[in-house]
């Protein structure tokens, strides 16, 4: 009957794609949210910080590293604490990360001096010589700011006037340590 | 009855030149990153860096080279299969030029960082609405010669043609909605456990509307083809159409297990990827159940050497696929190496391999004459099927070894290995798996050549007749 029929193919075939999808993805979205962190914490990260996060997506950090503590012992042990939806609910986009070529980044935040991450990502072999990850001392350039202030105003998070000026004269690995320096600390990280 | 139907085969021509030009491009890229993993001195920044390179090589083999040579053979399959010329040639051929600026563009934009860090969605959003808009172009055309065709039955690889269509419309709308910021920056219209939930339905669903479907329509249409007899069940084909389709869906969080996307979401997400080895093995079933009293072709015509190995690779990559949406092992080996072996096993065994077939199998035909060399077709067959081992292979072992060392313990209960001793430990593997890329390489320029040989004989031909 359907040999026949390319246009109900069609119905039918986008019909048995949306029942998964409704239920898989278009559900949980309100089993996801309920678990929301109260809007004063909704400023996950200040003006610096996300100008941090946005170049760790244009650089496609997350090709390498992880953002996701699983709930397994080795990551535990590792890591810390299992990751909670509450601690990414702002991040546009999340940047769980796929694949672990490097260690995860989750709770990298005051691990380490930002002293240390200079110079790790002026050179990375100086610290771990069996590293492949590349250097990144490029990023010792000006931070462009033309875009913060609408960006902060675009993902709801709040700021003032002095934090976009304090802005001037940042370079681009200023901001990439305070993102840094972020990761696992504030929005709902519980102590341990 | 027999009326002369004039096909329009120049369409077909230049999406398949396309695609074998970034199948090229995704392979290099390929080499390039395989050898930066190994020495990060490789490294050029800013443009060159892995970071930005791996994208620009995923996108070029999926959408390049995968897409760019099913839209070519979706057109000549099409035409053939209903027995009509396309609707509208016209815009095919603006279809085939917007679809190689788009992926230009796209590779540029990659270089310079312009990267919204969703896998396979990492475009920025003009470019991904230059890309809905080259796939509606491209749907509506096929739509529109299955609607006016003239042939009443549809064959089960229109079925294939047909879900891929509304598949990756409804996939790629949905995840690349966003909010833009600037012409070059945007942020996702979801958030956190939300975002990752949709990008994995998404990314699996790639896995099943680009890396799965269209190659099945390519194989039921050629194996037949080139064995000269009939598939052996259109029922099987049916049944597992329908519950391929529905059944994908659902399994996208098997990407997400452990993590904080609801439990019971990846539960069923881990049942469904179990219940997909039905409908997966159907096919190789049905592909294996056709060769009856046709093996020794196996021997004779390489053809049916590319899409039965092509299969194999399938029903492998179906078995381990749902292996690893089961909790215990993805918990060891999820991040690892051998999610890179599981993916190229399926990419260059499997859906490559049935390309090349289909490639080899209708530009001897479009331009009337023969394949310029079956010798060289055959070692191309094997340099790929090598290559793809040893990439496959070296990975799956670096990926458990990894996942062995990660989780040892010391009797007191602490790690018995940083995670640098871990990367240490990878470099062989690397080198290993740079060497089969190398291997597929020298295969894939071998194939180039030959189908440039075979136009050329043909253009040769052509003018010693007209003469
Ligand atoms: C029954 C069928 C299949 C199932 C259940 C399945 C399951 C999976 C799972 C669970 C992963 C995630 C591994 C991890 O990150 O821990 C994965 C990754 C992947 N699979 Fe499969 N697979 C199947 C078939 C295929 C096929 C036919 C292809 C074709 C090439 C394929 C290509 C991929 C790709 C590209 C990824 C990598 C995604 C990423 O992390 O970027 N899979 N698959
Ligand atoms: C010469 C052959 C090739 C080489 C050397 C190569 C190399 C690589 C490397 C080094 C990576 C990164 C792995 C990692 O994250 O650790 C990668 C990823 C990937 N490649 Fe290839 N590749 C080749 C061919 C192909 C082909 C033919 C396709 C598709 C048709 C393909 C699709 C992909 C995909 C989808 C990923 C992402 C995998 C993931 O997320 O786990 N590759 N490739």
């Amino acid at each position: 009957m359907l040999e026949k029929r390319p246009v109900i193919l069609l119905v039918m075939a986008a019909a048995a794609i949306m029942i998964g999808t409704v239920v898989t993805v278009v559900l949980p979205f309100r089993w996801i949210s309920a678990q929301r962190p109260a809007p004063s914490a909704q400023a996950p990260y200040n003006a610096l910080q996300l100008e941090g996060r946005d170049i760790y997506i244009r650089e496609g950090c997350n090709n390498c590293h992880t953002q996701t503590v699983r709930s397994v012992v080795a990551d535990v042990l590792r890591y810390g604490e299992p990751s909670r939806a509450e601690e990414s609910a702002f991040d546009r986009p999340f940047l769980w990360g796929s694949r672990r070529t490097g260690p995860d980044l989750a709770r990298i935040g005051r691990k380490y001096p930002d002293q240390w991450h200079y110079a790790h990502f002026d050179n990375p072999q100086e610290f771990a010589p069996r590293s492949n990850m590349p250097s990144y001392a490029f990023l010792r350039l000006p931070l462009d700011t033309s875009l913060t202030e609408r960006k902060m105003r675009t993902l709801g998070f709040r700021y003032t006037n002095e934090e976009i000026a304090a802005l001037k004269g940042k370079t681009e690995m200023d901001a990439m340590v305070a993102y840094m320096q972020k990761l696992g600390i504030g929005t709902g990280k519980r102590k341990q | 009855m027999e009326e002369r139907v004039t096909y329009n085969d120049d369409i077909v021509k230049g999406f398949v030149f396309s695609g074998i030009f970034w199948g090229m491009a995704a392979l290099l890229v390929g080499i390039l990153i395989s050898y930066q993993l190994i020495d990060p001195k490789l490294n050029y920044s800013p443009y060159f860096t892995y970071g930005r390179l791996r994208p620009l090589h995923t996108n070029a083999a999926l959408f390049g080279w995968g897409i760019g040579s099913f839209m070519g053979l979706f057109f000549y399959m099409t035409e053939r299969l209903t027995r009509s010329p396309l609707w509208s040639p016209g815009l095919a051929r603006l279809q085939l030029y917007l679809f190689n600026i788009t992926i230009a563009l796209a590779g540029i934009s990659l270089l310079a960082g312009m990267n919204r860090s969703k896998e396979y969605a990492e475009l920025e959003w003009p470019l991904a609405i230059m890309i809905v808009v080259v796939w509606v172009i491209f749907s509506v055309n096929v739509l529109m010669t299955i609607i006016r065709r003239r042939e009443e039955q549809m064959y089960i690889s229109l079925w294939y043609i047909i879900a891929t269509l509304v598949g990756v419309a409804i996939l790629y709308v949905v995840n690349n909605l966003e909010v833009p910021v600037s012409f070059t920056k945007s942020y996702s219209a979801f958030a956190g456990t939300n975002d990752a939930n949709v990008q994995w339905w998404y990314g699996h669903n790639a896995v099943a509307m680009v890396l799965t479907t269209p190659p099945l329509a390519i194989f039921y249409y050629f194996l037949p083809k080139s064995t000269g007899t009939p598939i052996y069940s259109h029922r099987i084909g049916i049944i597992a159409f329908w519950s391929l389709v529905f059944m994908y869906l659902w399994t996208g969080a098997h990407h997400l297990l452990w993590t904080p996307v609801p439990d019971w979401v990846q539960t069923l997400a881990m049942a469904f990827s179990i219940m997909l080895i039905a409908p997966s093995w159907g096919a190789v079933f049905n592909g294996y159940l056709s060769m009856n009293g046709q093996w020794h072709q196996m021997r004779e015509n390489y053809l049916v050497k590319f899409l039965i190995f092509g299969i194999s690779f399938y029903g492998l990559q179906t078995l381990q696929g749902p292996a690893q949406a089961v909790r215990t092992f993805s918990g060891f080996i999820h991040y690892t190496d051998w999610v890179p072996g599981h993916v190229h096993n399926g990419a260059m065994g499997w859906v490559s391999l049935v390309v090349f077939a289909g490639i080899y199998f209708i530009i001897p035909r479009i331009y009337r004459t023969e394949i310029h060399s079956v010798r060289l077709a055959n070692l191309h067959f094997w340099l790929a099927f090598t290559g793809q081992l040893i990439y496959s292979v070296s990975l799956w072992t670096a990926g458990v070894q990894q996942g062995w060392m990660l989780r040892a313990t010391n009797p007191d209960g602490s790690l018995s290995h940083t995670f640098m001793e871990t990367v240490a430990e990878l470099y062989p593997y690397w080198h290993a798996r740079a060497a089969g890329g190398l291997i597929y390489l020298a295969g894939f320029a071998i194939f180039v050549w030959n189908i440039v040989m075979t136009v050329r004989s043909s253009r040769r031909q052509q003018a010693a007749e007209a003469a």
